[in-house]
């Protein structure tokens, strides 16, 4: 296994205010990995920061061994926290779209897709609900042949039964060899599928460990184990 | 096929159980060809990765064969899967005796207990 997302001493700031600070982490390929924390613990500001939205102010993070760009953003998939399509655009026409700009987009992937969450690939954006929304993002994200998907709290406002196929989903598309790394709150609902648990908090790792190995020693579920350490 | 998993252990271990008890019950016969890990993993919702590690202790067990091939299927062996069985049964059995000692039971009063039981039952 290599190592497909690496953080050096890692720092940003915003100001006076640190979001990142001087986080070290790597993660080896072909692992699902739950990148958990309470609100503002830096969690999207790391993701940000692999997606080249943000630069470091000091220190490295590495996709692949390079800094993110444009060759890194060809391996990456990402999911952000909010939404930066179109609105008046139609679901096909968003489609039509990411083929043009991602050589690894599989069209008839999201057909399927949509198709098994029942959404109209003619319907604009601007008239579906939120979580409706959400699925679609989610489901381009997920056509893509990527090495390393990035998904900003995917689940976070869809109801439980569209979480369940979500996740479904998840591990349905992503291959042996790529890795999923899911910025989330929501830990009970995921934990079954994650490998590997990333704490995060005011932007310092505090735990990082496989899902078995705190199950195994602590004899807690992984959230159960969260509300302890972040505690209020 | 429901999977039942809880939060306090390990989830391959409790995947391995279930599988195991799905051979024991006859849900895959000896000789048997398992679905891909990918497709079980699937279906427990759970990381494939941990669907491999359990399928991995199976097969150390002697229960499952992998063939360089064509998967995984499990053992034609009956006698391997009847170890595997009488091994489970008393594993639950120490349990059960633990309590009752703790209810301050004898072991000769547990069998008799057992023996009227199973006796009514025949009735």
């Amino acid at each position: 296994m290599s190592t497909i997302f690496e953080c050096k001493d890692l720092t940003k700031k915003f100001g006076s205010t640190v979001a990142v600070s001087a986080v070290n982490l790597k993660i080896e390929r072909g692992q699902i990995i739950g990148l958990l924390g309470p609100n503002g613990s830096g969690k999207s500001t790391l993701i940000k920061l692999a997606n080249e939205l943000l630069t470091p102010t000091s220190g490295n993070i590495l996709i692949d061994g390079k800094k993110p760009g444009i060759d890194t953003k060809k391996i990456v998939s990402y999911l952000p926290e909010k939404t930066y399509l179109n609105d008046w655009m139609r679901v096909y026409q968003i489609i039509e779209l990411f083929s043009d700009f991602y050589d690894n987009f599989k069209p008839e992937k999201a057909y399927d897709m949509l198709k098994s969450l029942n959404i109209n690939a003619n319907d604009r954006l601007k008239t579906m609900s939120k979580g409706t929304k959400e699925k679609v993002q989610l489901i381009l994200v997920m056509s893509r042949e990527a090495e390393l998907y990035l998904l900003d709290e995917p689940i976070g406002g869809v109801d439980p039964a569209a979480r369940d196929y979500i996740l479904q989903t998840i591990l349905r598309n992503y291959n042996e060899n790529a890795t999923v790394i899911i910025s989330t709150h929501l830990i009970s609902d995921i934990e079954n599928i994650l490998d590997y648990v990333v704490f995060i908090n005011q932007g310092k790792v505090v735990l990082t460990s496989s899902v078995d190995d705190i199950r195994d020693e602590k004899g807690k579920s992984v959230d159960v184990l969260f509300r302890e350490v972040f505690k209020c | 096929m429901r999977w039942e998993l809880k939060s306090d252990r390990p989830i391959y271990t409790q995947l391995t159980e279930q599988i195991e008890l799905m051979i024991f019950s006859g849900v895959y016969p000896l000789g048997s060809k398992l679905p891909s890990v990918r497709d079980m993993a699937q279906d427990a919702a759970v990381n494939p990765n941990t669907m491999q590690r359990a399928l991995a202790k199976l097969e150390e067990d002697g229960l499952i064969i992998t063939h360089r091939t064509s998967g995984r299927s499990i053992t034609e062996d009956a006698r391997m899967v009847e170890i595997a069985k009488i091994k489970l049964a008393q594993e639950q059995i120490s349990e059960f005796l633990e309590k009752m000692q703790l209810l301050g039971f004898e072991q000769k009063e547990v069998l008799t207990i057992i023996d009227n039981m199973v006796k009514e039952m025949k009735n």
